[in-house]
């Protein structure tokens, strides 16, 4: 199980790599499908079975379907490089360096000890999952329906012909 | 036996490679996939801390933060397509129209 686990870490990382260094918009999109099916994997072997489901069939599937259909709606191409850009790579590169170097400094220094019992079979699918979703977060799951209603007035807003 | 702190550094390292891509991309559907690719990293961090304390609510987070993800993808590609419409262009470089 822990080589599993490390084998799609590394995938999940060389595929996020992908996305970030490829400058044509539908090979990103391509390669994040494939951090989001491996990040499923993980989740699969940290014992969340639900979320893995969810996450392949609402993030895979739908979506990055509709982010695969915008881009080939607008036709989107190679991206040129242009002289902001520079100006990004010069404050960007020493602002991330720090912030890696200090969250590696967390994680390495104030983390508890590790406990055992890692991958231990303690399944989650859906009816614990959903015990909990209708017993003790009712509500914010009623708010996130009104959030999705908004969501989708504002889709059809902003898409409409005259703006 | 993976431990923890290795879950959460596939989740920092994730999370750093989407700041990146945020910051020296220039399409703005990219960064907008970058976006995703740092939201994804937070729902490891949550789903490795409900595994370590072994309680559910963390996955019950991911949920939700899915589910804002949807809307957010969704709002945001209308904004995008909106945009393109006005300014027929996908760099965010060109997108300067309150700077002037």
């Amino acid at each position: 199980m822990p080589t599993l686990f490390y084998i799609f870490a590394g995938l999940t990382i060389i595929a996020a790599l992908g996305v970030v260094l490829q400058r044509t918009p539908v090979y990103s999109a391509l390669l994040l499908i494939v951090v989001l099916c491996s990040l499923a994997v993980e989740y699969l072997l940290l014992g969340a079975e639900f979320i893995a489901v969810i996450q392949v069939i609402v993030y895979a599937g739908a979506i990055m379907v509709l982010f695969v259909l915008v881009i080939m709606l607008l036709n989107a191409g190679h991206e040129i490089p242009s002289s902001r850009s520079r100006v990004a790579r010069w404050l960007g590169i020493p602002l991330l360096a720090a912030f890696l170097a200090e969250m590696f400094i967390v994680l390495l220094r104030y983390l508890p000890e590790e406990s055992g019992g890692w991958f231990a079979p303690k399944p989650a699918g859906p009816v614990p999952i959903g015990h909990l979703l209708f017993q003790s977060y009712v509500l914010p799951f009623e708010v996130t329906s009104v959030l999705v209603l908004v969501a989708v007035l504002g889709a059809v807003v902003l898409a409409k012909k005259e703006l | 036996m993976v431990p923890l702190s290795h879950v959460l550094a596939l989740s920092l390292i994730l999370f750093v490679l989407g700041a990146a891509g945020f910051i020296f991309r220039r399409n703005i559907i990219t960064i907008f996939m970058c976006i995703e690719l740092m939201l994804n990293a937070v729902n490891l961090a949550f789903v490795a801390f409900a595994r370590q304390h072994g309680q559910l609510d963390g996955q019950l987070y991911v949920f939700f933060v899915i589910v804002v993800a949807a809307a957010e993808a969704t709002v945001g590609l209308a904004i995008i397509i909106a945009l393109y419409r006005n300014k027929e262009s996908l760099s965010v470089d060109d997108l300067d129209s309150m700077k002037n």
